[in-house]
């Protein structure tokens, strides 16, 4: 299986929008959405199964039994989370605690035990096709861990299929990293904006110290020819081949908003993402 | 007062809120806590003042004194630890820093030494003091320089602006957590 992900640095660049049209170019039998922060693939995405949906537990997180606590505070001076608040009675503050378990052997009066605790749930839509996706619990610090096993679970049934399509997540931190092992190719949507191009170095590093294929594509190029230039002259310099450009379009939000790809109808951008996409398949199933 | 501005999806206009409203308050605190893509130096280019390294906490061992026992990689929640071929190995990237393996070492035969995973730069952009946390390229988590980030805007008299990174997972909960109000910016779309 040829595994395709699609990134960008900066936000709102138009990952899913474009994943949505290759899915649909593709007829990709396998495709998921790693942004499990804000997961939207789905909204473009239509499915005639109900989907298995399965609770996932992050790492477990720390409970004081206030009955056995006698403030001795050896708990407080050795979390290095900050997690353990005083305020007449001891108590963990469950963002913060990443589930490390200090303070559960640290207490001597072992008034303290980790317990799991769900922090999303992972959504399977399977029948000829496989999607896969997943909801992050508001504020929990997992993602990167939850990234993996929406991996895990389209691979697992999707073991046939020869192309997969992956939605990544903004950033360059740890939901990103865990998305990109493992993949044959990086796809990054850029946007000619200042923020855009600073975001797009950034994520072009990250993304070569997995030593996987890039690629990139400008979304928007019209709105900044002067940088979508920049952009194709940055990457010709570090010798990223460019897959196209893609033109603003009030249609694309239409076309969103009516729950359609934007090549579901006639449109500009649709047209040009045909265009990325033919590219795109060329590099990936390429040789050298 | 401290206002974070936030939007779950990303390229909504987090930046452009919060630098113009911090440009609007006359004088004002603009801290940036996309550690990921810091853009709001973009615009501002402020003038610099000083920087910080941001560093974490890693365990070292020492050959010597280790014996093999293992209650070190049997306590660590995040598998950082591992013990091959008679030798502790270390992995600093899922390392979270808890001090742990140090602490219960009965051979006291971890240390821990220090790591950069980014930096903190301040300036001043006309009458805004202009704050970037920046994060190094591969490192996983930026929590710990959101932590330092916020550091200032304690005590702090102007009004404070947080740029905060898009989602809703734990760095944008560690930015909003002494904020007064949030300022969520939306867009007309289905997402």
């Amino acid at each position: 299986m040829k595994q395709l992900l699609i990134l960008s640095g900066k936000g709102g660049t138009g990952k899913t929008t474009l994943a949505g049209a290759f899915i649909k170019l593709a007829k990709a039998k396998a495709y998921a959405d790693c942004d499990v922060d804000a997961p939207n693939l789905h909204l473009v995405m239509e499915q005639s199964v109900a989907p298995k949906r399965t609770d996932y537990y992050g790492l477990p997180k720390a409970v004081i039994n206030t009955d056995q606590c006698l403030q001795c505070d050896l708990c407080r001076q050795n979390c290095r989370f900050e997690a353990i608040n005083v305020n007449h009675e001891y108590k963990v503050d469950y963002y913060s605690c990443e589930g490390c378990g200090v303070c559960e052997i640290i207490c001597p009066e072992n008034a303290i035990s980790l317990k799991p605790a769900v922090a999303g749930e992972l959504v399977l839509y399977a029948d000829e096709t496989v999607f896969s996706t997943a909801r992050l619990k508001m504020g929990s610090g997992t993602s990167g861990m939850l990234v993996t096993e929406v991996k895990k679970q389209m691979n697992l049934v999707a073991k046939d299929a020869e192309l997969a399509i992956i939605d990544g997540s903004p950033g360059i931190g740890c939901p990103v990293i865990a998305s990109l092992s493992g993949v044959d190719m990086v796809l990054i949507v850029a946007e000619p904006s200042i923020s855009g191009i600073s975001d797009m170095e950034r994520i072009i590093k990250t993304a070569e110290q997995f030593q996987t294929r890039v690629a990139v594509c400008i979304n928007k190029y019209d709105t900044n020819l002067v940088n979508t230039e920049k952009i194709e002259s940055f990457c010709k310099k570090i010798n990223l081949p460019v897959a196209g450009r893609i033109p603003f379009d009030s249609n694309a939000v239409k076309a969103i908003n009516s729950a359609l790809s934007i090549i579901d109808i006639d449109c500009t951008s649709g047209r040009a993402a045909r265009e990325v996409f033919a590219k795109t398949v060329e590099f990936l199933f390429s040789k050298s | 007062m401290k206002i974070a501005v936030l939007s779950g999806k990303g390229g909504t206009g987090k930046t452009l809120v919060s630098v113009n409203l911090a440009v609007a308050a006359k004088e004002a605190v603009y801290i940036d806590c996309d550690v990921e893509e810091p853009n709001g130096h973009l615009f501002f280019e402020p003038k610099p003042i000083g920087s910080e390294q941001i560093v974490i906490k890693i365990p070292v061992v020492d050959e010597k004194l280790c014996n093999g026992c293992r209650k070190c990689v049997e306590f660590c929640k995040f598998n950082a630890l591992a013990y091959i071929n008679n030798k502790l190995i270390v992995f600093d990237e899922v390392c979270h820093s808890c001090g742990g393996c140090m602490l219960f070492c009965p051979e006291k035969a971890l240390a821990e030494k220090e790591k950069m995973i980014g930096e903190v730069q301040y300036g001043v952009s006309e009458n805004v003091t202009v704050v970037t946390g920046i994060l190094n390229i591969g490192e996983a988590s930026g929590i710990p320089i959101i932590k330092n980030l916020l550091n200032y805007a304690k005590g702090e008299q102007a009004i404070t602006f947080i740029d905060c990174p898009p989602g809703s997972a734990c760095i944008v909960m560690e930015s909003i957590k002494d904020a007064d109000y949030c300022i969520l910016v939306a867009e007309p779309t289905f997402f």
